[in-house]
């Protein structure tokens, strides 16, 4: 039965910013499915907050809308378009519950909407635990398999007190409802425990409600992905087993496909199971994903839940096995059958069966842990990791040990070159180990080294014997090469097909890596390259899909037309996400419509980039040297290669450009010496100096004296920091030279090795963004970013307004000019983005990065200009002018000259304060600062900039309240800039509540305030409730508290931490409160409206042609 | 070095490509028919298939081994693969129902294998050319590539091969049925699996398992509500004796089921030829739709031979009107006949599983319909 003809528009959710638990794989996915609907003649509506994503880009969707994904702005989208369905099993838990909310508030039905892919009773039943249990006993009932957790639901803390007791005590895992990625959730070993997790995963979840259940510590965790169509058809896509057991969130496992430690019987348990429950669920059309437990005593089987949607293991799956689930279920969700959709990979069978892998495949979180020094590593049900990265080869070693390498992380791969020996640190390496946290599994290493047993190792960890087998099977290798005399070939061999990389090697070996590398190569040594073809090689692969193995046999074919290799940005962390991927993606669609093979080499299984669909050939590979040298080898042989673009993944291709290009491999765009004269300060200080440009002054210290001296000079405040950091890591601003000592000590260990930069610091600078083309002749300003918040909050977390709020023409004269001189004096071939402070009148350069910048994708769509394709033209000799004339920039002007009209866009990131707490269960500091922590971002975009803000706040944290309480405290230097905003607050009707400096300033001034307790003052003789109360008791709706310096344990920790955990409005910084303030002056007059990117366009296209 | 295991071994194909590799399981030299199975669990279900009689089964999945070796997933009373070829084989094994390891157990059966293989070129190889002959070489039986090449090309060609004798059970004997009996089924075993028994035991079944060389009075003997022709080894262009037999059972109208084996000697008493594959169908993850409900079935298949029927009529035969009832989706291979006059059918794939999905159970039930419908 072919498609439905009764729908002829859909709207699809996405899943909004980056946050831990919900990243990029919803991007994938959603991109895949509108692609789907609009190649079957749909009208494609999409709503998504998050610019940094593919399904965003104008092409994608009909009708896109950048707008809040909140129950309110969708359902004025739907008013507007009329679509006939909603497809909210795309965009993970955001999409999933407003649907629900828009089918609660009657909305769907006032408007005609019918929900396609899975129907409100599925995704209750699937998302409520107890409905969820049911599911699972009836479908016990039915094939005599699988059960519950033993477990009882509970709405009130004494319900939580006496369900322990039933359960027949400690440990207990608590989950709250209807929370994303397990928020919330933990193992409570004790009363205390229980009551600071139950106590706030009551607070988290929206029906109040938690369940506790029996401990399944240690147990086997699996999942499987499956997938169902209208004719009950059901195939199982892939099975994956956690080699982490039964304690840590999957999304923070190692995991492993296919499941490599079950029998045959085991696994068709799981199978039918699996079956059953998406049968008992409802989910009649689309994928969902089954988490399993298996006692390793028994074999006993618990179903641990399912999400009736694509999730972020979907998405793995869908890397792993070639197996497009996300497109499929957009399919299904129209009303095809699975037999009726053709495997995109054999092109000749079904989508009606089962992938079988001829690899293993296994990923590995990353984290972010060295971001906030107080949260607690310990690894629970609650996801922590930022991103992952996947990685396959023909065993469980070699993917192993690539994925570990894929991390790019400094110790991220095994360390061979030290052995503690010895039972005490034998037995001290086990009993961390015992311990799941980021690196347990080095620290497995570690102790297997000093002599640990297997039976030792599985006692503390209980990782499954065979996955502790392959890790002694690494160290023997290692150990052998370690230990020859002489590296003979077959030992060579024998450690690369162990996944061992050159640097390893070269590390036990005391050599070089490229000594390793040379020997390697003049022994023939060389990987092939395999493809995933989701059927083992029964059936011809039409799809170009790769991984490196050390096998016999590539499969890589000849080509006739020059390849581009575009080097993607690996997997997602802090300060490197979503963006960069973006603009790879980009690149590779605008070099392959010029003409060229595109070939994209990537790791990281969230992306679009490692669709198959993206490029022309996809190696999913580690992003590090050798294994680019490696592709670039097999490429070459494969047909003429244009060359490789660096500038677009990130810090991570670009930091490969000098050694690419020492190598022989042709870079194209910026070369690797000019992206030396951004990076290193000492050239790039020549390249200002013959511009003539300023920057703040600074210097370089290796000791407390000389740090000292260089901060008299400079003068107080400084912003210090070691010298080799990205993302702002350990930077600080220091306001004295007790802090700067203080600082100093704080961070001896990395001042050994490296010297402490010693910047000026512009205290109420304005800091500005741009992001430009230049093509050796002319520049194209890309567009100008005001940052909302003053110099010294890192760009990534600072909210900024395009077009600019308060530069004048003139001012965007002289960052023109500025970016003119410095593009042209580093030499630039494509991308640069430069951050300048305007502090008085004079324009400081901050600092340049000659590749594509975070803000892209953002500039792209606020100037509806696609900047990433235009540089990736530009890196292969295309000039701004050609470009011009083709017209993929505007004919004339460019993002610095935008008509006056010009919607206004504001960029706000997302902060991931609720994911981390100390060891004591309290949040952490939500302090911005130099040092980037969000993790994601959303777009306000529209006419007037108040709507803009209030748009983008209501994106990222939830919409700023029109009425109510707001609470003001504000550090000194802040208390002048406050009283307008305050006032204005007033105005609205908000009653101010504020502790007694800041009360007494307002008071003065006129304004009606009401003093509140400190936090420190405690409760008052009569029972009066400090701030924090206050806030907890759910009393207070906007917070406005500005930060006295940073570090320590601050005043205003208690308040931020509060807010974070009731998730009331936390503004942390002046500027903000007063974009705030227009923000909820446009929200009060009710005028906020929603707007397609399309409309944006047409009307700004418009605007352009006129002037 | 330590972590490189066993000696030297080769494996050698007919047509003169050779793969290098390590021993596996029993040292020495075997001969058989080369043919690559994709499941990716079942190992031990797949070695004592006997339909894997004479053939040297390289598995795509890499790692073999891993959950050991039980006493309760064997097919049969031992492992049938003449040799097997796998990637990497599992160093220590974890499961708690396993009782000893993989090489042990293929070292204690005399099964000559070989690991290290990049089976999936191997398996590539055999896509293209098609199953052919091919010999795994180690120990003393290690020797210059041509002699190797000219032992392979003197082993017997699996086309032709009459095998169901050599794999079936000597003396009758009988599975009863689980909880309360039904039904009585004689089940000619040309190399039976042991759940195929087990699927209709659990259905009140009473399954008297009989040897290949079984006349049709010893059949009737049983007085069986139906009757069940078994997977199996071999050309069943040769398997002139259960053809014959089948036709009695049609003539007389009992319900009748095959499986595998069974299906094309259904296609063959029903005057349809077979035919060899080019490589066969040998995992546990393939499509079949069935064409009564129009649904698709995930299914365990091992065949190399299949029946040539048309797909898209109802064909006339001796016993009344046929048709195909089952179709594979990647290929249009037939994989199921149904007669439209008489309570009999067939599937070529394996609906008892083991290894494999669960999806085709439901045949069983049909079996036991027909029986059900010929009593009323």
């Amino acid at each position: 039965m072919p498609k439905r003809t009764d729908i002829q528009s859909v709207l699809v959710i996405g899943s909004g910013p980056i946050v831990i638990g919900q990243a990029a794989e919803f991007d994938y996915s959603g991109t895949q499915a509108c692609r789907v609907l609009k190649a079957e003649g749909l009208r494609v509506v999409l709503v998504n907050s998050n610019p940094a994503t593919i399904m965003t880009d104008p092409e994608i969707a009909d009708a896109t809308y950048v707008e809040p994904i909140t129950p309110e702005f969708v359902e004025k989208i739907i008013a507007k378009e009329r679509p006939d369905a909603l497809l909210p099993t795309l965009g993970g838990q955001t999409a999933l519950n407003t649907a629900i909310s828009l089918f609660e508030s009657g909305a769907l039905e006032r408007h005609g909407v019918e929900l396609i892919g899975a129907d409100v009773e599925a995704i209750r039943k699937g998302e409520d635990r107890q409905l969820f249990k049911e599911v699972v006993a009836a479908v016990n009932a039915r094939i005599g398999h699988g059960e519950s957790a033993r477990s009882v639901i509970c709405h009130t803390m004494d319900d939580v007190l006496a369900g322990v007791e039933g359960l027949g005590g400690f440990p207990v895992v608590v989950r709250p409802s209807f929370t994303m990625g397990g928020a919330g959730s933990g193992f409570a070993h004790d009363e205390e425990d229980l009551r600071r997790i139950a106590g706030q995963g009551l607070a988290l979840s929206p029906t109040t409600e938690v369940l506790l259940e029996e401990s399944i510590l240690g147990w086997k965790e699996y999942e499987l992905e499956l997938m169902r169509d209208k004719h009950d058809n059901v195939v199982v896509v892939c099975s994956i087993e956690n080699f982490d057991p039964m304690g840590v969130h999957t999304g923070d496992s190692i995991t492993v496909a296919p499941a490599m430690t079950l029998t045959d019987r085991e696994y068709q348990v799981l199978r039918d199971i699996g079956i059953e429950v998406i049968r008992e669920v409802g989910v009649d059309t689309g994928g969902c994903n089954i988490q399993f437990a298996v006692d390793p005593e028994d074999g006993r089987v618990v179903v641990i839940e399912m999400n009736p949607r694509v999730s972020r293991s979907s998405a793995l799956a869908s890397k792993a096995t070639g197996f497009p689930i996300a497109k499929i279920a957009a399919k299904l969700a129209i009303g095809y059958t699975l037999d009726e959709i053709p495997n995109d990979i054999t092109e000749k069978t079904p989508a009606s069966f089962e992938p079988s892998l001829d690899y293993v495949v296994v990923k590995v979180p990353r984290f972010a842990f060295e971001k906030f020094p107080g949260a607690d590593p310990t690894l629970t049900t609650t996801m922590k990791s930022v991103g992952e990265a996947m990685a396959f080869g023909r065993n469980f070693t070699e993917a192993f040990n690539k994925a570990l390498r894929s991390l790019e992380q400094k110790g991220s791969q095994f360390d061979f070159s030290r052995t503690t020996r010895g039972a005490d640190e034998c037995e001290a390496l086990l009993r961390a180990a015992a311990v799941p946290t980021d690196g347990r599994v080095h620290t497995v290493m570690r102790a297997i080294r000093a002599g640990a047993t297997q039976e030792q190792v599985f006692a503390a960890t209980r990782i499954d014997p065979w996955f502790i087998d392959q890790l002694f099977l690494v160290n023997e290798v290692a150990t052998e090469v370690a230990d020859a005399e002489r590296l003979e070939p077959e030992l060579l061999r024998h450690a690369k097909r162990h996944g061992f990389s050159d640097a390893q090697i070269a590390e036990m070996r005391g050599l070089r890596e490229d000594v390793v590398r040379e020997v390697r190569h003049a022994l023939d040594i060389r990987p092939v390259y395999k493809t995933v073809d989701t059927c083992a090689a029964e059936f011809a692969a039409r799809t170009p899909y790769f991984y490196s193995s050390y096998e016999e046999e590539t499969e890589v074919s000849p080509r006739e037309k020059p390849a581009v290799i575009i080097l993607g940005s690996g997997p997602n962390r802090i300060g490197q996400g979503i963006e960069f991927d973006y603009s790879c993606v980009h690149a590779s669609f605008a070099l392959s419509e010029a003409g060229y093979e595109t070939v994209m080499v990537n790791c990281n299984p969230e992306t679009v980039s490692t669709d198959y669909d993206t490029s022309d050939r996809l190696y999913f590979e580690p992003l590090t040297l050798e294994d680019v040298l490696e592709i670039v080898h097999a490429e070459t042989l494969a047909g003429p290669v244009a060359g490789v673009v660096v500038q677009l993944g990130g810090q991570t291709p670009l930091g490969l450009a000098q050694a690419l290009k020492d190598n022989g491999v042709p870079i194209v765009g910026t070369p690797p010496e000019a992206i030396h004269a951004a990076e290193d300060r000492g050239a790039f200080g020549r390249v200002l100096a013959e511009a003539g440009l300023p920057a703040p002054k600074y210097g370089t210290a290796f000791s407390y004296p000389e740090a000292r001296d260089i901060a008299a000079g400079i003068g107080y405040p400084v912003m210090v920091r070691p010298s080799y950091v990205l993302g702002g890591r350990g930077m600080q601003i220091v306001y004295d030279e007790e802090a700067l000592a203080a600082y100093l000590e704080q961070h001896a260990g990395l001042v050994a090795d490296h010297p402490v930069l010693v910047d000026r610091f512009l205290d109420d600078a304005i800091e500005i963004d741009v992001d430009a083309l230049y093509d050796g002749e002319e520049l194209y300003l890309g567009g100008v970013m005001e940052h909302i918040e003053e110099a010294g909050i890192h760009s990534g977390d600072s909210a900024c307004a395009l077009p600019p709020m308060t530069l004048g023409g003139h001012d965007i004269k002289r960052l023109r000019a500025s970016t003119e001189a410095i593009a042209r004096g580093v030499g630039v071939r494509g991308l640069i983005n430069i951050q300048f402070a305007m502090a008085g009148d004079i324009l400081y350069v901050l600092e340049a990065n000659p590749r594509a910048s975070r803000t892209v994708p953002f500039t792209s769509k606020a100037t509806a200009v696609p900047l990433a394709k235009a540089a990736a033209r530009i890196s292969l000799g295309a000039t701004v002018a050609e470009l011009r004339a083709e017209g993929m920039l505007p004919a004339t002007g460019d993002g610095g000259t935008l008509p006056l009209d010009a919607p206004i866009s504001v960029k706000e990131a997302v902060m991931p304060w609720s994911r981390f707490r100390d060891t004591h269960g309290r949040g952490v500091d939500t302090v911005l600062g130099p040092e980037m922590r969000s993790t994601g971002e959303v777009m306000g975009i529209d006419a007037v900039f108040g709507t803009a803000y209030a748009k983008s706040q209501a994106a990222a944290y939830g919409a700023l309240p029109t009425k109510g309480r707001a609470f003001v405290s504000v550090a000194n230097r802040d208390k002048r800039a406050m009283i307008f905003p305050a006032r204005t607050l007033r105005e609205h009707g908000f009653e101010l509540l504020a502790t007694s400096g800041t009360a007494e300033v307002l008071r003065r001034n006129g304004v009606e305030v009401t003093s509140v307790r400190k936090h420190n003052e405690g409760e008052g003789p009569n029972g009066e409730p400090t701030i924090v109360q206050l806030i907890h008791a759910g009393q207070v709706d906007l917070i406005v508290n500005t930060p006295y310096g940073t570090g320590g344990r601050l005043d205003g920790y208690d308040i931020r931490t509060a807010a974070v955990s009731r998730g009331v409005p936390c503004l942390t910084t002046v500027q903000a409160l007063s974009a705030a303030v227009q923000g909820i002056d446009a929200l009060a007059r009710d005028e906020v409206g929603v707007r397609s990117l399309q409309e944006h366009a047409q009307h700004l296209n418009a605007a352009r042609a006129q002037s | 070095m330590t972590s490189v295991p066993a000696s030297p071994a080769t494996l050698v194909l007919e047509d003169g490509r050779t793969f290098a590799g390590r021993s596996y399981g029993a040292v020495g030299q075997t001969l058989g028919e080369a043919v690559f199975s994709t499941g990716m669990t079942g190992y031990q279900e797949t070695l004592t298939d006997p339909s894997y009689h004479r053939q040297v089964v390289v598995m795509t999945a890499p790692h073999i081994g891993n959950t050991g070796v039980n006493d309760e997933d064997p097919e049969s009373r031992r492992i049938w693969v003449a040799g097997y070829v796998v990637r990497d084989p599992a160093r220590r094994h974890s499961n708690w129902r396993a009782s000893r390891g993989l090489g042990e157990e293929l070292a204690a059966q005399g099964v000559v294998g070989i690991s290290g293989v990049d089976t999936r070129a191997l398996t590539r190889h055999l896509r293209e050319r098609g199953a052919m002959r091919v010999g795994i070489f180690s120990g003393d039986a290690l020797a210059d590539h041509a002699v190797l090449l000219e032992r392979v090309r003197s082993a017997p060609q699996m086309a032709g091969a009459d095998l169901a004798a050599e794999v079936s059970t000597t003396e009758p004997y009988t599975v009863p049925a689980i909880g309360e009996k039904k039904y009585t089924v004689a089940a000619i075993d040309l190399g039976i699996k042991g759940m195929t028994p087990q699927r209709m035991a659990e259905r009140g079944i009473e399954v008297h398992v009989l040897p290949a060389t079984t006349t049709p009075e010893q059949i009737y003997a049983l007085d069986p509500d139906g009757v069940f022709f078994s997977n199996g080894p071999g050309d069943p262009a040769t398997a002139d004796h259960p053809v014959a037999l089948m036709r009695g059972v049609l003539e007389r109208s009992t319900p009748l089921f095959g499986i595998c084996f069974g299906n094309q000697i259904l296609g063959r008493a029903l005057g349809f030829g077979t035919f060899k594959l080019k490589y066969g169908h040998r995992g546990i993850n393939q499509p079949v739709k069935d064409r009564a409900t129009g649904k698709v079935e995930v299914t365990a298949h091992n065949h190399g031979f299949a029946v040539d029927a048309p797909l898209n009529r109802v064909s006339d035969t001796p016993y009344g009107r046929a048709e195909v009832s089952h179709v594979c989706l990647n290929d249009d291979v037939v994989e199921g006949l149904r007669l439209l006059d008489r309570p009999a059918f067939s599937v070529q794939y394996h609906p008892e599983a083991a290894a494999g999905p669960h999806d085709a159970a439901y045949l069983f039930d049909r079996f036991v319909s027909l029986m059900e419908d010929q009593r009323a």
